[in-house]
């Protein structure tokens, strides 16, 4: 899980990100949200031993960061931190497949050694797929583009609330664990039987501020319905996105390019 | 950590799907009746600090690791099961898209896989009869403990299925169960300890912030449609693994044939009928031998027949995909790049 020191300016950083003025920031929020999730359904539904079929979809995480301006290093530092879980489950399939299944100029490849690269190559698509959403988009504008995608009012005001009150909490329990580490050198988390009062004291001042927050609310005027203000139009050019890329990712599915554009060469030599 | 795409099929990640939007469905429309307005800032809130205290670690006594809270059977005792829910998928949710921590495909199995079991099968089904409605310090522990454990090695073993059921994994499956049981057995001993440990807190510190969460609901109220909804879920998904595992061997009766007459089937006896009746079955079966018409062959068989058959892996196209795979990464970083100066540029 992530270090809290360093969860705010995480998620400050893609905050930051999201709020600049490319065009690809000023595309539709439903337009991003659908080709990211074609995108990542597109990569998931090649079978275990695609490597090479993986690669132009390559071009679609290239392209945004590209056009969103968005530093390539913040979605590396991300995948770097959240990659053990696929590497730890992927690195037995050398193991367990050991049938050779290809020579690479005299070394012999075995089916397991492909399938776990095909692992790799998902994972880093995918999870930076993810990443970018959020970098491009913001995540308000994904929230209120779920909701115009009929997901549950319920679900989309959690989310808004959730993120709203996430660096408030963030801070405290920062503050908690900071006034702990002063008054305890030399320790690497809280001792147990302290834990559970550290916690315990963080949720009822959690259940105060939930009631203070209701109050106000309903100093403003809340009546129990909560509205939404979203403002944004689906465009000819946002069509565009979700159709040029869909094409593109049906031509990568059903037509191996790579082995294509390597036999067009091979023709040529 | 949570699941990753890189580990699921588009069938699994899609059951699940379906199964946590039918869940979410159901959690609104059940929040919305019963209009209790204090309950939207509580749970966005309560989310929040579940968000926040996962990212403080305390250390295990007597191995000197670390752990860190889960918190799904904290917000099924403050919140009830389907607030704990929403609010389990927000904090889920919002981990994938910061912090890449489970997939997006994969965030319909991670919302099952942790917050199903605790919220619609653990809370009530454990922990609420054994604390009861005037809990002591002693059925606090008890239950939570038995509720945390339980609800944690059923949502281990639903990666373990989901990631069998994907086929991308090679894991086989006594290997995989006897890897993350055990580990999740010991997270949840520690999980345990901490609900325990916030829950007997709040109830010495404020005791009526549990009777209010639990005198919200009737006590024998256990609606059984979450329930049912999960199972089917996990129906779809063994009844994928299922069909995988059979699809390789000869049924019973063909066994049996083969033992006493050496064919698998019985011709059938020449004669018209049966010859039109054959030919009109072909046309129509569209999954003859529950497989595939084309010569591919499909995800789910045996090892050895896809050595023979699979078509891409021979010595021609591997090359030409190595020359092409290159070639590719290297345009695709070249529009990178061009890409990258235009945009500085404007």
């Amino acid at each position: 899980m992530v270090n809290i020191d360093t969860a705010l300016v995480s998620i400050g950083g893609l905050n930051e990100l999201a709020s600049q003025g490319t065009i690809i920031h000023r595309l539709d929020p439903r337009a991003k949200l659908i080709t990211t999730v074609m995108f990542i359904v597109t990569v998931v539904s090649f079978d275990k031993y695609a490597v090479s079929a993986l690669l132009p979809l390559v071009l679609y995480p290239v392209v945004l960061t590209a056009l969103g301006n968005i530093p390539p290093g913040a979605i590396t530092r991300k995948l770097l931190i959240v990659s053990p879980f696929a590497v730890l489950i992927g690195i037995f399939n050398p193991y367990f497949d050991q049938q050779i299944l290809m020579h690479l100029g005299g070394v012999p490849i075995s089916g397991g050694l492909i399938s776990f690269t095909s692992i790799l190559l998902r994972f880093v698509l995918t999870v930076s797929a993810a990443l970018i959403l959020v970098a491009i988009t913001g995540f308000e504008a994904v929230c209120l583009a779920l909701e115009r995608l009929k997901v549950p009012r319920a679900f989309v005001v959690q989310l808004l609330f959730l993120y709203r009150y996430l660096f408030v909490l963030v801070e405290e329990g920062l503050r908690i664990r900071r006034a702990y580490a002063l008054r305890s050198p030399g320790s690497t988390g809280v001792a147990l039987r302290v834990y559970g009062s550290l916690s315990g004291q963080l949720l009822l001042r959690t259940l105060n501020r939930a009631q203070r927050i209701h109050q106000a609310m309903l100093c403003r005027g809340f009546d129990g319905r909560i509205r939404l203000a979203r403002s944004f139009q689906f465009a000819a050019r946002d069509e565009f996105f979700v159709l040029a890329w869909g094409l593109f990712f049906l031509l990568a599915r059903l037509y191996n390019l790579p082995v294509l554009m390597g036999v067009m060469v091979e023709g040529l030599l | 950590m949570h699941m990753a795409d890189a580990l699921i099929s588009p069938a699994v990640g899609g059951a699940m799907w379906l199964a946590t939007a039918g869940l979410t469905v159901y959690c609104a429309s059940k929040l919305k009746n019963q209009a209790d307005d204090n309950r939207v800032p509580l749970m966005g809130v309560l989310g929040a600090f579940i968000f926040a205290a996962q990212m403080i670690n305390f250390t295990i006594p007597a191995t000197g690791s670390s752990g860190h809270l889960g918190g799904g059977m904290i917000l099924a005792i403050l919140l009830g099961p389907q607030a704990a829910f929403l609010t389990m998928a927000s904090v889920l949710t919002v981990q994938a898209l910061f912090f890449g921590d489970g997939g997006l495909l994969a965030l319909g199995c991670n919302i099952f896989n942790l917050g199903f079991w605790p919220c619609f099968l653990a809370y009530p089904f454990i922990y609420k009869p054994i604390a009861g409605r005037n809990p002591t310090p002693r059925r606090i522990f008890l239950g939570a403990s038995l509720a945390a454990i339980i609800g944690l090695q059923l949502g281990a073993f639903s990666v373990v299925l989901e990631t069998l059921a994907s086929g991308i994994s090679e894991l086989p499956f006594t290997t995989f169960v006897l890897l993350m049981q055990p580990i999740h057995l010991a997270i949840g001993i520690v999980e345990a300890l901490v609900t325990s440990a916030v829950v007997i807190f709040v109830w010495r510190a404020r005791p009526e912030v549990l009777e209010l969460a639990s005198s919200g609901r009737k006590f024998g109220d256990f609606s059984l449609r979450p329930v049912l909804i999960g199972l089917v879920a996990v129906a779809l998904v063994t009844g994928g693994i299922l069909a995988w595992f059979a699809s390789a061997h000869p049924d019973g009766l063909e066994w049996a044939m083969f033992r006493t007459s050496g064919k698998e089937e019985l011709g059938p006896p020449a004669d018209a009928i049966h010859d039109n009746l054959a030919r009109v079955q072909e046309q129509t079966a569209f999954l003859p031998d529950y497989g595939f018409k084309s010569p591919a062959e499909p995800e789910g068989t045996a090892q050895a027949a896809e050595a023979e058959t699979w078509p891409s892996i021979s010595a021609g196209t591997s090359v030409s995909g190595i020359i092409g795979g290159t070639m590719v990464l290297i345009l695709a970083s070249c529009i990178g790049l061009i890409l990258r100066k235009l945009s500085h540029s404007t």
